[in-house]
């Protein structure tokens, strides 16, 4: 890290995305599921995507609330209530679902993932298994990035379902649209591959981005409790910046 | 591990219940009907301006769906626009004399095609081509024409 | 290069050799022609005040650190010429103490134990458990098998991570400051252990330590180093009554000597007042 400073800070950050990537195809190149490690990786699926549950699906069902009670309102202005149930399928399916679930996902489990790691530097316990013959990185690294890759397609989903759940309940519940009208509009306009696809394809990029950042801030994190803190911050900043980067892109690649 | 049982039951859990989110979310929340490997057959038909028709577009008749657009390209003799239709073999005793329009659901929805049923005895198959065709009825054109009248009658 | 997978310290070698060793660290010299010799079969204590290179000579033995100078022999072999393969081959022989135990957090000590051996051998999941509860018994923690390292004290942590750096059978073990912040009944039973590990089995045992007294109760041996250098090496009771002005300050505790007490400075007065005049 010497000389850093000096650097201007273009240079800086693209030596330190140069390293980020290095990392990951160093994690990745490694990769080889033996029983044992596949154990671990379920373990850790367990940790950072059985947490993320609550959250998730907490968030899901109000941001599908929320979304239908709004767009219900100004749609109805236009005589087009019924149409709600296409805008909130394909806002959510394409964009939505996906961001917000990597982001939460950030939040939750790439922080606590990050802070793991580091401290896990900061306590010897990544030495301790350096020297004990044990790849660092295939035993830690690994099994986290691959759960995390794992996790957040299958957050998505959820985070999808509920959010259609939310929808369901204020626009069948509430504001009684005809449920066949409301599946039937929604069915009409949403493709399968095109709409839904695409966006499950998003979450897939934003969960490697995601889970890669976690593991990445968490490896080079410094060995203090200052370094562990600023690994964190580091996650969910670089992550949400990323994904709504990468979102763009990936729109407009798409349409 | 004391506990590993449990933990990998729960991550198990959590990945059939994403299995399942996607199962409904594909099946009850969008347009599957490009996968169902329904039977169908084709027809096709000619349309002088097709508007803004779009392929999987629906083709209804009497306001039920019972095919959807498969291809729209131009021909290049006629310079007409070659719309082909898939038509569900439910529905194999439409009229051979059937008339096919551009329409629009509503003012501001999407366009579709809406067949008009003939007289004919004997029904269309695949392969047939549509003869009696109206185009799409073009906004800008429409009001051109109202204009172009309205200027008339001052005179 | 393939090991076999025998003893890699031979009796008629010294166990470490540490050649003419030379490290630059952010452009300082660090160590610079250091050597040193550990013989095997025996506890050799590592004394010195801190910040003389003693951890960073485990470092050197264990591959971790690479000198930019000089050789590092473990038994016959150069750790320095090693892949990652072959070097992680090698650390199979060695058991490594580290200062706070390392213990992995989300695992029980009986997972932390059995880790090596599930993660090296393919020993079916019986005897592992019966291998791991005998080393748990001979740091006297069988009783805490099922038990996480938060719910345990510092000693008994360093007691479990002995037992794991055992787990493999090493034919070395490194200690790095074993005693440090320890009450007294942990210290006696850390202690105790590392001479009964040496004297049962035979392991070859070095152990970094600036716990002067605790030394002669179970050292062979003891090198003292300072700045760098080692400055004496021999029985700790000769030691004990050398009188190099490093050593005598280092085995009696002066607080200025040799070592200075003041890190070097410009001078006070002229700090204070100013180079005006």
């Amino acid at each position: 890290m010497s000389g850093e400073a000096s650097q201007p800070w273009v240079i800086g950050a693209v030596r330190r995305l140069g390293n980020a990537g290095m990392f990951l195809l160093q994690a990745l190149s490694g990769m080889k599921c033996s029983f044992f490690h596949a154990g671990e990786t379920m373990r850790q699926i367990y940790y950072i995507g059985v947490r993320s549950l609550i959250i998730i699906m907490m968030s899901g069902f109000f941001v599908g609330l929320v979304m239908t009670l709004q767009t219900y309102d100004t749609l109805n202005r236009f005589g087009a209530g019924d149409s709600v149930s296409t805008v909130l399928g394909l806002s959510l399916f394409k964009e939505l679902g996906p961001v917000l679930t990597s982001i939460l996902f950030a939040g939750r489990a790439g922080t606590a993932v990050a802070a793991e790691i580091g401290l896990m530097r900061a306590t010897e316990q990544i030495d301790a298994l350096d020297l004990m013959g044990i790849d660092p990185l295939e035993r830690i690294v690994q099994p986290r990035l691959l759960a995390g890759m794992i996790a957040v397609p299958v957050l998505t989903l959820i985070f999808n379902f509920m959010a259609l759940l939310g929808g369901v309940v204020f626009g069948i519940g509430i504001m009684a649209i005809d449920p066949i009208t409301f599946w039937g509009n929604m069915q009409n306009s949403i493709g399968l591959w095109e709409d839904f696809g695409t966006g499950m394809l998003k979450a897939v990029a934003f969960g490697v981005i995601a889970s890669w950042l976690a593991v990445y801030f968490g490896w080079t994190a410094k060995p203090t409790s200052e370094g562990v803190a600023s690994a964190t911050t580091s996650t969910v900043i670089a992550t949400a910046i990323s994904v709504l980067l990468l979102d763009f892109v990936l729109s407009a690649l798409m349409l | 591990m004391k506990s590993s049982n449990q933990v990998e039951i729960a991550a198990g859990i959590f990945l059939l219940l994403g299995i399942a989110a996607l199962i409904f979310l594909a099946v009850q929340a969008t347009d599957t009907s490009g996968i169902k490997s329904r039977e169908t057959y084709a027809v096709n038909a000619y349309f002088t301006n097709i508007g803004g028709l779009k392929i999987r577009a629906p083709v209804a008749m009497a306001g039920v769906t019972i095919g959807r657009v498969d291809s729209i390209e131009l021909d290049q003799e006629t310079l007409e626009a070659r719309v082909v239709m898939q038509i569900d073999t439910e529905y194999d005793d439409l009229p051979s004399d059937t008339s096919a329009s551009v329409l629009t659901s509503g003012i501001l929805g999407d366009q579709y095609v809406g067949l008009e049923p003939g007289g004919a005895p004997d029904a269309l198959n695949d392969g047939d081509r549509i003869l009696l065709t109206n185009s799409a009825v073009v906004l800008e054109q429409l009001i051109g024409r109202y204009l172009f009248n309205t200027e008339e009658e001052d005179e | 290069m393939t090991l076999d997978t025998s003893s890699i310290i031979k009796p008629d070698l010294p166990a470490i050799r540490l050649e003419d060793v030379r490290i630059v660290r952010s452009g300082q010299l660090v160590l610079d022609g250091f050597n040193l010799e550990v013989p095997a079969g025996k506890v050799t204590a590592i004394m010195g005040p801190s910040g003389s290179g003693k951890t960073t000579a485990l470092k050197l033995i264990t591959g971790q650190l690479k000198p930019d100078g000089g050789r590092v022999f473990v038994g016959d072999i150069d750790v320095c010429e090693l892949d990652r393969g072959d070097l992680n081959a090698v650390r199979r022989h060695i058991g490594v103490l580290l200062q706070n135990g390392a213990l992995l957090t989300d695992m029980t000590c009986f997972d932390n134990v059995a880790l090596p051996l599930r993660e090296h051998t393919e020993l079916p999941d019986s005897l592992i458990e019966k291998l791991v509860l005998l080393k748990l018994q001979a740091v006297g923690l069988r009783g805490a098998a099922q038990m996480y390292p938060q719910q345990l004290s510092g000693g008994m942590v360093r007691r479990v991570a002995t037992a794991r750096a055992l787990a493999l059978d090493p034919d070395l073990m490194l200690y790095d400051e074993p005693f440090a912040g320890l009450d007294p009944i942990s210290l006696a039973a850390v202690g105790r252990l590392i001479r009964q590990i040496n004297r049962v089995v035979g392991i070859t045992s070095i152990v970094i330590t600036h716990d002067v007294a605790e030394v002669s109760k179970f050292a062979d041996y003891a090198c003292i180093m300072a700045n760098g250098k080692v400055v004496a090496c021999g029985v700790p009771d000769q030691l004990g009554s050398d009188d190099n002005e490093i050593i005598r300050q280092f085995l009696d505790g002066l607080p200025d000597g040799p070592v200075p007490f003041h890190y070097p400075a410009p001078d006070l007065e002229t700090q204070l007042i100013g180079e005006s005049e």
